[in-house]
């Protein structure tokens, strides 16, 4: 994924940017209303960046890559203040890249392959997917990511609290759904299922998906 | 303890609805219900809009109970079998729908429409010790305020009373914890729902407006009647 580059400035200069999804914010509807997409990356996700800038300036984390002040941050659990801007500033950014429109579907290929083996077929995978993303408690997003350690390479669903990530936990995000109330309050109100269902058959992009599993081998193999 | 018919009788109090359902070979179990609010949906207006009363009241906080009795009934069932794994893993879903189900009750309890004395400051001993220990109803509020925007995620801010110290508390808790485990021996006065639900369709991401509007439809009548049986 692109993220969020610093320009080519001095590190005291160094500003995060707020990226727009790259589809217009009326293109997901009727399955994400424009409504939602304005007040979701023009009001949340704008204001996570913003606070972040204000945070670090003068700070050692000036200058790092946006990743890397999430992982930093998180201070293995003992966050440092910015890690929640830093996260939802990454985490915004991964979810608006993980929808299309017109997307759903099944993915193919090598992802396709993977999936099932690691969930028996992809149905069981869009299964384990939405049920972490109906139990998440509260606040948080759910994942489908990659880890690959010396004796495996696999794909698990995660579940995370708040602004927490897969990246903290040294996987490879794949996917994001975000179920914090604000994503889909708009849309659905109180009916977060739904809301699942239809991010999984009219919103997921398995071409980003596939993209970012490509990226995640080679970094693996490193 | 009487037999009863199978067509059972409902027992709705303001409080927690209790019902009472199928008998077996121990204790029946006791499930709830939904209580009514005392209020229509858009007495709250304009502070809170009626649409958002009627989702709170009737989706999220039904759901809780429904969950909340579900897991009941399963814990029951486990209990009996003894299967302590199933008894462990339950936990979870008794302290989130539990707790949802405690802290709404307690919620719809602290709302009040203008006309029956919403937002009407503290008078007698609760009004008092507010000023003793804050300086003034407005240091509370904006303490409150400033902990209910602070809060990262889903939760609740709290005006509590510590029991065992005798003094007034301003505490958060995540998701549907009750005020009860931040401390033993803290009782809930006031209650403030953090979660986006409860704010969302009408004030959208400004969460600071609505905890500045919420203050002109707070029932200081209950939390008064709650201090003054709690301190006694």
């Amino acid at each position: 994924m692109a993220t969020s580059q610093n320009s080519a400035l001095l590190p005291s200069q160094a500003k995060f940017e707020l990226k727009p999804p790259p589809y217009p914010l009326n293109a997901l509807e009727p399955h994400m209303s424009q409504a939602t997409l304005e007040y979701h990356w023009g009001k949340h996700h704008k204001t996570y960046v913003e606070n972040l800038n204000k945070q670090i300036v003068g700070t050692e984390l000036q200058g790092l890559s946006l990743e890397d002040i999430v992982v930093v941050s998180y201070n293995k659990g003992d966050v440092l203040p910015s890690f929640n801007n830093a996260a939802q500033a990454w985490n915004h950014e991964f979810f608006w890249e993980s929808m299309k429109p017109g997307g759903g579907g099944k993915p193919s290929g090598e992802l396709l392959d993977l999936i099932e083996k690691d969930f028996g077929s992809f149905d069981q995978f869009v299964e384990e997917f939405k049920s972490a993303a109906a139990t998440q408690f509260g606040s948080g997003w759910a994942w489908l990511a990659y880890k690959a350690s010396e004796k495996d390479k696999k794909l698990e669903v995660i579940k995370s609290v708040n602004a927490v990530n897969p990246l903290v936990s040294d996987y490879f995000p794949l996917l994001t759904i975000d179920v914090w109330e604000h994503a889909y309050y708009l849309d659905f109100q109180n009916r977060r299922p739904d809301y699942i269902s239809t991010f999984m058959e009219k919103l997921v992009s398995w071409e980003a998906v596939s993209a970012r599993l490509e990226k995640a081998k080679v970094q693996a193999a490193k | 303890m009487a037999l009863r018919s199978l067509a059972l009788a409902t027992r709705k109090t303001l409080t927690l609805g209790l019902n009472s359902t199928r008998l077996s070979q121990s204790r029946a179990l006791q499930t709830f219900s939904l209580p009514d609010l005392p209020y229509d949906y858009g007495a709250l207006e304009p502070a809170i809009s009626g649409e958002i009363m009627q989702l709170h009241h009737q989706k999220h906080h039904q759901t809780y109970i429904t969950n909340y009795n579900k897991a009941l009934e399963q814990l029951h069932d486990a209990i009996q079998k003894g299967d302590s794994s199933t008894v462990a893993k339950l936990q979870s879903a008794i302290k989130f729908n539990g707790g949802g189900h405690i802290n709404h009750s307690i919620f719809w309890q602290n709302l009040a429409p203008i006309r029956e004395g919403g937002g009407e400051p503290p008078k007698g001993s609760l009004g008092w010790v507010i000023d003793t220990n804050f300086g003034s109803l407005e240091s509370l509020i904006q303490n409150i305020n400033a902990e209910g925007a602070a809060l990262q995620g889903s939760g609740w801010v709290w005006l509590g009373l510590d029991k065992e110290l005798k003094k007034l508390v301003i505490e958060t808790t995540a998701n549907q914890d009750p005020l009860v485990t931040k401390g033993p021996h803290l009782v809930p006065l006031l209650g403030i729902d953090v979660w986006e639900h409860a704010y969302y369709l009408q004030y959208k991401n400004v969460r600071p407006d609505y905890l500045k509007n919420i203050w002109k439809v707070i029932n200081w009548k209950y939390a008064s009647e709650v201090y003054e049986k709690e301190s006694a």
